[in-house]
């Protein structure tokens, strides 16, 4: 029992990282309707950036203040140097654009830095806290919850209660009749671009510590995992991929304490493939198999 | 000088290679209510659409308050005083009815003035402000005809364009429709290019008639002109 | 233009190539007669060239194998694939255990092997079918989403099942020397390109009189239209669970050549980037052309020997030029891959296709 509720509280806490990252991917589908095959790699630059701060100031705050920030600024760019030159009409024009992102980012990490894993740090202590004789949340887990809670109640703030967020929405639902009420719906879509890298970078400055370091391939599997999720919600519903995100974390957290970790990639793709079939419009949206 | 608030000179524009508007000539004066008729096919739409820099015209001028409108983006029409009501209405059915009128006074600056014209729509169109909170997508088709015109109005626009308002609309709220635009046009001064199929209605209101065919403009005539010169109706309108 | 559009063209003009009533010789003869044609260079080619550029030769030939069968699936049939470099190495282990279990009873003779590629295109089969059925439900995005959930996860099964497999390690794969009938200084690398060779002639040779077959113009149909693919009859899920069979097959195949030349599997060979680069290899050549398969594979060879040569003009630190010789061949596959798609979506065989069709509109040639 005592099992059961450290692994679900660690579930709840990796689940949190996927539900943000898997957020993120929602906002740019929302957006543009592509699916960002390239927020694993923006989100890995992003924790390198942090990574070469933290190592030239000694501070990992700072590091984590230029990780979000290059994540926003990496998101704009990407999206008014590539992706509004790509011709969107076929759908798989973006998906291989992104998917040419991975290996060019990917790459200049790997040049960079070199492709060893490097140590990631983190700002508080990852061994678990006991009450009374059980073993349940570490420091780090609270940050985790912490931040995934702040920035989910910021992202929600910015699309309910701004200005802003009322324009972003508003192009993304109806772009031409947006342009005619005065919003500038390139510069939203730049925008939303922009605030999805960044919750990207933050979920990757909160998972990789947490996996086995920095890599240019760090976030593959977390890519994996935070699509899965954000297919359970139904990749529309921004509700929807964070329990996706939560499920996906729960899942994962109990094959890999009850089965062995070695099986968690396996059990990602099973539960993926299973979501396809089963439901492929996601849990949280009227079945729509078919999209062309 | 013109009294016109909107001049159109040999405009043509077209869709890639297909031409669609041919040397088109028009002039809505200040105040007035001007009605674009035509059968299906005719261009309306094509032009409306060139008018508010949707579509870039291949030649001729679009002048408003005799300054060309060339380079002006359709991001920036509504800051010169132009709303467009495109067809179908263009109400966001995915956003409440509050966030659908917010939106069109989103990029006035002077805010006070944005929430008085915000009231004054809710005050016009009693039934949204009973709906606030209702989605786009819940309202019936003579609310989302109310809320697309009040979009449009909480921007204080000086020319008002409107793409085949009384479409689907059962003739108790086209009346109502056309009688809005009457009082508009008469106690604010508010000039009106209205693209219509519903060519008894639209004349009803109007004070200049514009007969399209085949992109072109076949006769721009007073309104009651046309609704009173019976032969001047067969041979243009057909009724 | 699409990429989409861009296939369509050329898919039509080829359909068009086949029923040209002056075309008498069968379509199946005229792909063999071409097969012999490329094999009779290829076995000067393997006379002329060092060892080395043998093996490159033959690792190109093992390229082809998958990067064909990407194109058949994405330019014919129109699904997208970033699962490709995981089939290839499931065509490679299956090949691996199946060699190792053959010379562990002592039957190391060449001809097990071509027992050993078989079984490693049927493995591949049944992985591919199962991922197809999936698959031919899925559109855009949730496609890609899967098949690059397949490319990242099926290396890393080699660590769950490290008992099979063998972890990170990898397997070593036996291979028979060159026959003793072809002397005894006969070099192993020539031997290796023509095995490689004669089967990636025999897939391509399959491959293209199956675009030019029934089931060609189904897949080419579906790509273009499912609805009215679905109205003229095609049962429009089984054509695509067939392409991507088809296509896992060949994949299989070239995966399992690579093992056969490299004579070792591990999973780092297999990675996500290699997926990845077969799918740019494939754009890069131009999506739905069986020449642009050409390109591609001559491409994912050349770029990173020519990448090899660059870094060996600059006296660098042995730890910076492994880094670079690692990743720049990716940021050009990368950077390539993206000023393609933007500005050539047709790849260079399209960018060819334009310049002779420019050319030939200029001068009319009389051709027989």
């Amino acid at each position: 029992m005592d099992r059961f509720l450290f692994l679900t509280l660690d579930g709840l806490s990796r689940g949190a990282v996927y539900a943000a990252f898997a957020l993120a991917l929602v906002l740019i589908w929302r957006a543009g309707r592509i699916v960002n095959f390239a927020q694993g790699a923006m989100a890995v630059a992003a924790a390198y950036v942090a990574y070469s701060v933290t190592a030239a100031t000694g501070s990992y705050w700072l590091g984590f203040g230029a990780a979000l920030l290059a994540g926003l600024l990496l998101g704009a760019v990407v999206d008014i140097a590539v992706m509004r030159l790509v011709d969107h009409r076929s759908p798989l024009n973006p998906v291989i654009v992104a998917l040419g992102l991975v290996l060019l980012i990917q790459a200049v990490l790997g040049m960079v830095y070199g492709n060893e894993y490097l140590p990631a740090q983190t700002p508080f202590s990852r061994s678990a806290l006991t009450v009374g004789g059980t073993a349940v949340l570490s420091p780090y887990d609270l940050f985790v919850f912490a931040t995934v809670g702040v920035v989910g109640a910021a992202l929600v703030w910015i699309f309910t209660r701004t200005a802003i967020g009322l324009r972003m929405r508003a192009a993304a639902f109806a772009p031409e009749v947006s342009r005619l009420l005065g919003v500038n719906v390139g510069g939203m879509l730049t925008l939303g671009w922009a605030l999805a890298s960044g919750v990207g970078a933050l979920a990757g400055m909160l998972v990789i510590p947490t996996e086995l370091g920095l890599h240019p391939h760090a976030m593959d599997l977390v890519f994996v995992s935070a699509f899965t999720a954000a297919v359970i919600g139904g990749l529309d519903s921004p509700p929807g991929a964070v329990v996706g995100g939560l499920g996906v974390g729960l899942l994962l957290s109990y094959v890999s304490g009850y089965a062995g970790g070695d099986l968690i990639p396996l059990a990602v793709l099973a539960l993926l493939m299973t979501v396809l079939l089963v439901r492929p419009g996601g849990l949280f949206a009227p079945v729509t198999a078919r999209r062309v | 000088m013109t009294a016109d608030l909107l001049t159109v000179e040999a405009l043509a524009a077209g869709y890639g290679p297909v031409p669609v508007l041919h040397d088109v000539d028009l002039r809505v004066p200040t105040g007035t209510i001007a009605a674009v008729i035509g059968a299906n096919g005719a261009g309306k739409t094509t032009l409306l659409r060139t008018l508010s820099g949707m579509l870039r015209p291949t030649a001729g001028r679009i002048l408003l308050d005799g300054r060309d409108l060339r380079g002006t983006a359709v991001e920036q029409l509504v800051r010169r005083g132009v709303a467009h009501v495109p067809e179908g209405r263009g109400v966001i059915g995915e956003l409440t009815v509050e966030e659908n009128l917010r939106l069109g006074a989103l990029w006035r600056r002077d805010r006070g003035d944005a929430a008085r014209a915000l009231d004054e729509v809710y005050q016009l169109f009693e039934p949204l402000a009973a709906r606030r909170r209702h989605l786009g997508h819940q309202l019936s088709g003579g609310e989302r005809q109310m809320l697309a015109l009040g979009r449009a109005l909480v921007g204080r626009p000086r020319l008002l364009l409107l793409d085949e308002p009384s479409l689907g609309l059962a003739p108790r709220v086209v009346a109502q429709t056309m009688a809005l635009l009457r009082r508009l046009r008469d106690e604010n001064g508010l000039t009106v290019l209205l693209v219509e199929q519903n060519v008894r209605s639209a004349l009803a209101v109007a004070d200049q008639g514009i007969v399209m065919s085949l992109g072109r403009i076949a006769l721009a005539a007073p309104a009651a002109r046309l609704r009173d010169d019976a032969d001047l109706r067969h041979a243009y309108l057909g009724f | 233009m699409s990429a989409t559009r861009a296939a369509a063209r050329p898919g039509r003009a080829t359909a068009v190539e086949s029923t040209r009533p002056r075309r008498a010789v069968p379509t199946l003869l005229r792909h063999l007669a071409v097969a012999a044609g490329v094999a009779l260079l290829v076995l000067m080619a393997s006379y002329q060239l060092d060892s080395f550029r043998n093996f490159q030769l033959a690792t190109v030939a093992a390229y082809l194998c998958a990067t064909a069968g990407l194109t058949v699936l994405t330019g014919l049939c129109g699904q997208l694939s970033l699962g490709h470099g995981a089939l290839m190495a499931t065509g490679a282990y299956a090949l691996a255990l199946t060699q190792s279990a053959f010379a562990e009873r002592g039957l190391i003779a060449g001809g097990w092997l071509i027992v050993s590629l078989v079984v490693a295109v049927l493995a591949t089969v049944v992985v591919g079918a199962v991922v197809g059925v999936v698959a031919a439900r899925l559109r855009g995005p949730y496609l890609a989403g899967l098949t690059l959930a397949v490319a990242v996860v099926v290396p890393a099964l080699t660590v769950t099942f490290d008992g099979v497999f063998n972890g990170e390690q990898g397997l070593p794969v036996p291979v028979a020397p060159a026959p003793a009938g072809l002397g005894l200084y006969f070099p192993h690398e020539r031997w290796q390109l023509w095995v490689a060779a004669a089967a990636t002639l025999l897939c391509l040779v399959l491959l293209a009189n199956l675009v030019r077959s029934r089931y060609g113009r189904s897949f080419r149909a579906v790509r273009d239209d499912e609805v009215a693919a679905r109205l003229a009859g095609i049962h429009v899920a089984r054509t695509q669970v067939i392409a991507f069979v088809v296509s896992a097959a060949s994949a299989g195949l070239g995966g399992a050549l690579l093992a056969v030349l490299a004579q070792r599997v591990s999973p780092g060979a297999f990675g996500l980037t290699l997926s990845l680069f077969l799918l740019m290899a494939v754009v890069i050549g131009g999506l739905g052309r069986l020449a642009g398969a050409v390109w591609g594979a001559f491409l994912l060879v050349a770029l990173p020997d020519l990448t090899h040569s660059l870094t060996n003009l600059f006296t660098l630190s042995p730890a910076a030029a492994q880094r670079l010789e690692g990743n720049v061949p990716l940021a050009i596959f990368g950077g390539t891959l993206i000023v393609v798609m933007i500005a050539a979506p047709g790849g260079v065989q399209g960018l060819l296709s334009r310049l002779t069709g420019a050319l030939r509109a200029r001068w009319p040639v009389r051709r027989s």
